[in-house]
């Protein structure tokens, strides 16, 4: 049985029904009851409002929305955990049964006993774990702890184990909600380590996640929920995009402004961006290829921070030695620019656009939001570090 | 298919047992004596009803062994009010669990079942050794005990599913089921013997098999009937071997079980929006 889905969900709707006033004690009941109030006012709230989606076995699918968007509940309709109040939702494969990292941790047990019990939740028994325990606790670097109470671990320490443990979970889909929020540096580097070794599994994976980084690097597809329904549908570059246009208004207007006088042919095309960034150098190497000669090119660069809020730019006529670029048919050519690294604490990524150097409204191609880079600079907080020199003199 | 089913409940199994073992690991966290409390607590029960009643206002001093009988009966209604009080707010006290990972909701439920049970068979050997002190003749009729426990388990569990389900969209069955429980318990004669009712003027008779048609009070009256002094009646001895009437029991037990199971399978899906 070979089914080419793993999910098919066809046009599920959830509604819950939110009574005006809960009245869970006997109190409320009776005075409601005698007070002559009517006692059956209530709200319906649709989460999802048909939901349409079919996902490929092996897929890693991203799902961005709003806060109160749908997202949560769509996931735990999938999982099962609540009803579609009308459609269906097909499942082939085993199903991961929890959506969230630690769920039933126990805060007054030892860190040991809530890897069995956590264990025992994904299905493992108690000899299953026996035999997993050293890697779980070394994969979350816990060792010492283990025998502590769970409910004296830092939060940090806590979904490590969490994480540790749910990747083990013997599933053929994964439904990941927002795991990646905590955790220092060197935990989130496992974390995307996983998610490599995920991408060539052939596990299907779907993940929530307002990083928008983290949904373009690793998913192939993403889903944008709006108001209960599939808002987009497409790549997960083509999905973030719309997912920043909900927020930003001004990003909206300004690319209605643009959109229409930049145009693409794809003439030239950029086959591969690479960033280094050391403590005081920074270098981005773009590689282009184009099927005929082709002259007088220019390459435009942006740097994006973590919020993909354009930060820093440059491009190759503005630069201290400004070079026109040729390119000879069908071959790579490759273009390196290197510059101090005045960039701030946190996480970045570039734009490249390469066009004409006298821009009439069309450009060859352009790459938004790749080749992350970290830069570990914790004394600087702003995106950029002007250059400056002070100089202090009484006057 | 086979493989699917035995899958399926491979998995009740392994979380069944973890969850039984956290209740016992959490149960006691913290206090001195730990696992000594689940067997002091119906000692101390006892020792205050034998005090009061046996002493004091001198209840079945005509009977054999009636403070075995008493001790027996507080330990089997310890575990019926374990069993209904704990599981009645289980679902919503967990209900953080059952917002974020699916697995069968019975667990919780059964899990609690499962600890009290083993609580009530730590409290068994108590009562054997009390028994053996006293003079209590062991007999084959002891035997009758584990059909009978088997019976008051399922009626514990079946009371207990429903509850827990009703609870979930109703809160006032905890205070309805605290009353009925206080019934249950004068209702049962736990506390005295069966004959004090059957002396109540009018009806008397018919009240004994009122009384002992329920099934805790009928389970209860009978281990101490065949496990401990065959003057206490039983509602076999009572009707005379009225099959009819000692069917009432069953049929409560088989229905109160059946009810349970299917009441709870019809809410579960619900009780992660609902709670």
């Amino acid at each position: 049985m070979n089914q080419e889905y793993a999910l098919r969900i066809k046009g599920v709707k959830k509604t819950f029904i939110l009574p005006h006033e809960k009245e869970d004690s006997i109190k409320l009941h009776f005075i409601s009851r005698f007070a002559g109030r009517k006692r059956h006012g209530n709200t319906k709230y649709h989460a999802l409002k048909g939901v349409n989606l079919d996902i490929k076995k092996g897929e890693f699918i991203g799902i961005l929305g709003r806060n109160g968007a749908g997202k949560s509940t769509l996931l735990k309709t999938i999982a099962r955990i609540y009803q579609p109040s009308e459609g269906s939702i097909e499942v082939h494969g085993k199903l991961v049964p929890f959506i969230e990292l630690g769920v039933g941790f126990n805060p007054n047990l030892s860190g040991r006993d809530n890897v069995y019990l956590n264990g025992a939740m994904l299905g493992f028994s108690t000899k299953e774990i026996d035999a997993l325990y050293d890697d779980i606790v070394s994969f979350a670097e816990l060792e010492a702890f283990m025998d502590q109470k769970l409910k004296n671990y830092s939060s940090g320490m806590q979904v490590r184990l969490a994480f540790s443990l749910a990747i083990r979970a013997d599933a053929d889909i994964l439904l990941l909600d927002e795991v990646l929020a905590v955790g220092d540096a060197a935990f989130q580097q496992k974390c995307y380590d996983y998610f490599d070794s995920l991408k060539d599994s052939d596990k299907t994976i779907i993940l929530v996640s307002h990083s928008v980084n983290v949904i373009r690097k690793y998913c192939d597809r993403a889903v944008l929920i709006e108001d209960g329904k599939v808002a987009y549908d497409g790549t997960a570059a083509e999905t973030v995009e719309r997912y920043l246009d909900l927020f930003d208004s001004n990003r909206k207007k300004k690319k209605k402004d643009e959109k229409p006088a930049e145009q693409i042919d794809k003439e030239v095309i950029i086959t591969d961006v690479k960033t280094v960034c050391t403590a005081d150098k920074l270098t981005i190497t773009v590689e282009l290829q184009s099927q005929d000669d082709r002259e007088n090119l220019k390459l435009a660069f942006r740097v994006l921070n973590a919020a993909n809020r354009v930060v820093a730019g440059i491009n190759t006529q503005s630069v201290l030695n400004p070079v026109l670029i040729d390119l000879k048919a069908k071959q790579t050519t490759r273009v390196r620019l290197t510059m101090p690294n005045i960039l701030g604490n946190g996480t970045f990524s570039v734009d490249v656009r390469v066009g004409p150097v006298v821009y009439t409204g069309t450009i060859h191609d352009k790459v938004s939001g790749v080749a992350e880079f970290v830069n570990e600079k914790e004394e600087v907080y702003y995106p950029v570090a002007l250059p400056a020199k002070v100089d202090v003199k009484v006057k | 298919m086979w493989k699917k089913l035995s899958s399926k409940y491979k998995y009740s199994l392994i979380l069944l047992r973890e969850l039984v073992r956290t209740e016992f690991k959490i149960k006691y966290q913290d206090s001195l004596l730990g696992y000594i409390w689940s067997v002091l607590k119906p000692l101390f029960m006892f020792a205050i009803l034998y005090a009061v009643f046996v002493q004091v206002l001198k209840v079945g001093a005509n009977i054999e062994h009636w403070p075995v009988a008493l001790l027996a009966g507080v330990v089997m209604w310890q575990f019926f009010t374990d069993v209904t009080s704990g599981a009645l707010k289980s679902i919503v006290t967990n209900g953080n669990l059952l917002r974020k990972i699916k697995f069968p909701r019975y667990i919780i439920v059964v899990s609690n079942t499962v600890s009290a049970f083993i609580t009530l068979a730590i409290n068994s050997i108590v009562v054997l050794a009390f028994a053996l002190f006293s003079g209590v003749e062991l007999t084959w009729g002891v035997l009758m005990i584990i059909p009978l426990l088997i019976q008051l388990f399922m009626f514990a569990l079946g009371t207990a599913l429903f509850l827990s389900a009703v609870y979930v969209k109703f809160r006032d069955v905890q205070y309805i089921w605290d009353i009925l429980l206080q019934a249950l318990f004068y209702g049962s004669a736990i506390i005295f013997p069966v004959s004090l009712i059957a002396n109540v003027a009018v009806f008397g008779d018919t009240l004994v098999k009122i009384a002992l048609s329920n099934p805790v009070s009928q389970v209860i009256q009978d281990v101490r009937h065949f496990a401990i002094s065959p003057e206490v009646p039983s509602l076999w001895t009572i009707g005379q071997g009225n099959l009819w009437l000692y069917g009432i029991p069953i049929f409560i037990t088989i229905t109160m079980f059946i009810v349970g199971i299917v009441y709870f399978k019809k809410r579960s899906p619900y009780f992660a929006e609902d709670v």
